[in-house]
């Protein structure tokens, strides 16, 4: 029952939120109003049983996409002009796609109802075969590296892309090493605080990327929080003290070595006389074969996702405000 | 009226969501300013990821990682395309925000309506 | 061995290229490298497409997971005809890209250039081969991306307003895609197509299964640009790099409508698609309308870039419209047309790269009398803008000739009318370009430019030669889009 209650309530400050971002024109505040739907998400997803998503939605949602929501914010506008005609095609347009939507729910299975049709035919075998043939715990890291891992390769792809296609359009700048803001020299507290976080944050980033078998967590979380770490560091101490220890044409590098790793282990097990990206093939036992496989691509999906995000942040922080 | 009332129980979850997408997709669609349409854009698939986890939750499961005393776990597949699609969402806003970092630097404005007018005049 | 990895060395080809590309300093490596990846590529789609004819489908089990746990590739005559349009375009282009795209973008983003093009060839194989409803979308936004940046490289500040028009609408698209494919998971537990056509008879007349077939379509038509949800096109077709340009027109589009076959025919099966839910008679009505508007709207342009644009949502029109028909004939003529508009659209506009590379612009209004300097490019411009018209010998005829044969067939003389009319509007707009480039005077301006250079003449010719091969030996053609028909409309999956 209180399970209930915490889902209504996390739906009700939802609803809340999302009409007060359709509604406001401060685009600050829109953006931390977002942050903040994305946490509220995070939570709901805890409810929910997804814990592995929960952790990714809280650190790319509230996280990095905050960070750069902010960067385009300072270096556009902050306020939002009303707009010229009332907006009636898209209301209607709104209107009758919810509408649709709604009609569509009305033969669908109950909410939380176990006897769906999505929960009878092909997951049970995931949380069956799991345990046996691939040896990890977390079934949601079993799917995502394994029998799905070929979306996984693709899910990668995207970020490379996305990675590439930032740098083409906004490049990169490296900046001197005591280049950042006066202002936030003054803040010492926050200095300090950065100084201690930043080992304990990589520190978690690792137990996350290793520990993503057995509980929520992986290459993309990793990822994620590897790189949201030099970002912090970045905003207290300058961009350049960061891109002295991790200059672009290593990033360059690691963006694309991690992809080529994931790949790698696929060709591998080609060569191997396997199928693409068939683990059990990489060592004598199938099952150790599975475990070497997942963490080889888990390590690939850390590398990329860390550089790729790094090298947004970089190309953003180079345009003038 | 006892089938109404159970069906509206059973269903209200997934309405909210909707209201919830197409509180999304209308500031992506009614709104001129690029930054808010961006931001209406990550509401509407944020919304979408809700109803794919909504429809995973099984009532009495537990987080889909096999553990002594647990029986009941929730789906783990929509977590698996979910945790894809929030990367997909993640790669789109990236991109999109750079292309109006620059539309900004070569326009001076975010606004659709003024771009507009100076792609005429031009 | 290595014939049994073809459906996945299909999209792993050009997938470890990318990366590649990256890392690769010179930017001329870079070009030839991914030349030789489009090459490779095209081999092994006609490898695959021998395979495919001679044995049937091809499945691939990604992982060795078994389906529908894992995600499988599934190869039949329909995504061969797409294999072959996407690697045959991918790899004559890329010859004619550096000369082109080295004058139009920035020296330093050129890797960056070629990286998105494998990238996005990635994607668009990706989407055809795979049998999985989730991968495709995954795919779909890999290609999507890239195109997004690929685009964005243009010159001139419209081509970032173009990019992200086209990324803002791609993504509600693709957006609309997942909630439906979403909900037809939630009703039948898989997401395997073969496995989805089989478990969704069960449901058939459900409210959340027609729901889920409207968003499907919807978020197609975004992406394919059926009228009247093309409005991203123009301007990404006018802004884009030419090479860009020629790519996406002949290639983007028709993976749209593809996706759209494969749900209608392959996913939600024939009967539920056009006799539940009718949507054969809306198509044809939003086709008809999409030929007839934006041919008009074709001969009122200016810039030869956006008039073929314009265009190419009226083509889009007449697959749309064979496809709707419902019947062989109709989804024949549909995908023999897929194939020829590809080279048509193609040849034409990098007919207009040539002339962006000599005189910096594709205006009419600058191109007076240009065919006494540049007789060649212009040339492959009027045998394209004939085939585009549908004269006989071109392969355009053949497409004509297929959908009115189609429409007749069910008696529906109109529409026949209607892609009379259609073709001579097409004669009217062709005609603009032609009375321009050869009956006016050049100008001072015009008078000093010289015949663009072989490395762009040749792919163009090449795209212009297939044509007329095409248009006098069409079996090959209209084989593969037979068999593709007979596949999609015989049973769900073969």
């Amino acid at each position: 029952m209180e399970e209930h209650l915490i889902n209504n309530v996390l739906l009700g400050l939802l609803m809340m939120t999302g009409f007060a971002i359709a509604r406001m024109r401060s685009l600050l505040a829109v953006t931390m109003l977002t942050s903040i739907y994305s946490l509220l998400s995070a939570s709901l997803f805890v409810v929910l049983d997804a814990v592995d998503v929960a952790l990714t939605e809280a650190a790319i949602g509230a996280g990095i996409s905050t960070i750069l929501l902010l960067a385009t914010v300072a270096r556009t506008t902050d306020e939002e002009k009303a707009p010229r005609h009332t907006p009636l095609l898209p209301l209607f347009v709104v209107v009758a796609t919810g509408a649709a939507l709604i009609y569509g729910t009305l033969d669908m299975p109950h909410y939380g109802d176990p006897m769906a049709p999505i929960h009878l035919h092909v997951a049970p075998t995931y949380l069956h075969v799991t345990p046996e043939e691939i040896g990890v715990p977390n079934v949601v890291t079993s799917v995502l590296a394994s029998f799905r891992g070929y979306d996984t390769l693709g899910e990668v792809t995207v970020i490379f892309t996305a990675g590439a296609g930032v740098l083409a359009l906004l490049g990169y700048r490296t900046r001197r090493r005591n280049s950042q803001n006066p202002e936030i020299r003054k803040m010492v507290v926050l200095r300090v605080i950065t100084k201690l976080f930043f080992p304990l944050i990589l520190l978690f980033a690792l137990y996350v990327q290793f520990h993503g078998d057995y509980g929520p967590g992986g290459g993309f979380q990793a990822g994620v929080i590897f790189a949201t770490g030099f970002i912090l560091y970045a905003l207290a101490y300058g961009i350049g003290n960061v891109q002295r220890i991790i200059p672009y044409g290593k990033l360059r590098i690691m963006m694309a070595a991690g992809l080529l790793i994931y790949i790698g282990v696929g060709i591998e097990s080609m060569l191997l006389g396997g199928k693409f990206l068939e683990y059990r093939i990489l060592a004598d036992d199938p099952v150790t074969g599975q475990q070497l496989g997942i963490m080889l691509i888990e390590l690939g999906v850390g590398i990329t996702v860390a550089a790729v995000i790094l090298i947004i942040y970089y190309g953003f922080v180079s345009r003038k405000h | 009226m006892h089938d109404v009332m159970h069906g509206v129980l059973g269903l209200y979850n997934y309405w909210i969501v909707i209201i919830l997408m197409m509180t999304g997709f209308y500031t992506v669609i009614a709104r001129p300013n690029l930054v808010k349409k961006i931001i209406g854009l990550f509401i509407f698939q944020t919304s979408v990821f809700i109803l794919f986890i909504s429809m995973a939750k099984i009532e009495g499961g537990t987080a889909p990682i096999i553990s002594e005393g647990a029986r009941i776990y929730s789906n783990p597949l929509p977590h698996v395309l979910i945790l894809t699609a929030i990367v997909v969402s993640l790669a789109t806003t990236a991109l999109a925000l750079a292309l109006v970092i620059r539309i900004r630097e070569a326009y001076g404005t975010i606004n659709e309506d003024d771009i507009h007018v100076q792609d005429e005049e031009a | 061995m290595l014939s049994a990895h073809l459906p996945a060395l299909q999209v792993v080809v050009p997938l470890v290229s990318a990366p590649v590309c990256l890392l690769l300093r010179n930017p001329r490596h870079a070009w030839a490298f991914a030349l030789a990846v489009s090459w490779v590529t095209l081999a092994v789609a006609i490898n695959l497409a021998v395979q495919v004819h001679a044995s049937g489908t091809a499945s691939y089990a990604l992982g060795a997971w078994a389906v529908p746990w894992g995600i499988e590739y599934r190869v039949d005559m329909a995504s061969v005809l797409m294999i072959l349009i996407i690697t045959t375009i991918g790899a004559i282009v890329m010859p004619y890209s550096w000369r082109s795209i080295g004058h139009e973008i920035d020296k330093k983003h050129l890797q960056l250039f070629y990286t998105c093009y494998l990238l996005f060839l990635t994607g668009l194989l990706g989407i055809v081969v795979t049998g999985d409803a989730f991968n495709l979308f995954v795919f779909l936004e890999i290609s999507s991306l890239s195109s997004y940046v690929l685009i964005s490289l243009g010159s001139g500040r419209r081509a970032l307003t173009a990019a992200l028009q086209y990324l803002v609408m791609g993504t509600i698209g693709a957006t609309f895609i997942l909630i439906g494919i979403g909900l037809l998971y939630m009703m039948t537990g898989t997401l395997n197509m073969a496995d989805l056509s089989q478990r969704l008879p069960v449901n058939a007349d459900s409210r959340t299964i027609r729901v889920a077939f409207a968003f499907v379509t919807v978020g197609v038509s975004i992406k394919l640009a059926l009228f009247p949800l093309h409005l991203w096109l123009p301007n990404a077709y006018t802004y884009a790099p030419s090479v860009v340009s020629a790519f996406i027109a002949a290639t983007a589009t028709k993976t749209g409508i593809y996706i759209l076959l494969r749900f209608f025919f392959t996913v939600f099966g024939i009967s539920f698609s056009f006799e539940a839910m009718h949507v054969g008679e809306i198509l044809m009505l939003l086709a008809s309308a999409a030929i007839l508007i934006t041919s008009l709207v074709a001969v009122f342009q200016d810039n030869v870039k956006r008039m073929l644009a314009y265009s190419s949502i009226g083509h889009i029109g007449y697959i749309i419209l064979g496809i709707g028909l419902a019947t062989t004939a109709g989804v024949t003529a549909g995908m023999v047309h897929l194939f020829n508009h590809a080279i048509i659209k193609g040849s034409l506009f990098l007919a207009m790269g040539c002339i962006f590379l000599r005189l910096g612009s594709v205006e009419l209004s600058d191109m007076h009398g240009i065919a006494r300097q540049m007789p060649w490019t212009m040339a492959a411009f009027v045998t394209g803008g004939l085939s585009l018209i549908g004269i006989p010998l071109t392969a355009g005829f053949i497409s004509k000739w297929y959908l009115v044969n189609a429409v007749l067939n069910v008696g529906y003389w109109p529409l026949a009318v209607l892609i009379l009319v259609s073709s001579l509007l097409g004669l009217i707009y062709i005609w603009r370009v032609v009375e321009t480039a050869y009956f006016q005077m050049p100008g001072y301006k015009i008078r000093k430019l010289s015949e663009a250079p072989a490395a762009l003449l040749v792919p163009t010719w090449l795209l212009i030669g297939t044509n007329l091969y095409f248009g006098v030996n069409a079996g090959l053609v209209t084989g593969i889009a037979g068999q593709g028909a007979a596949v999609l409309i015989g049973q769900g999956v073969p």
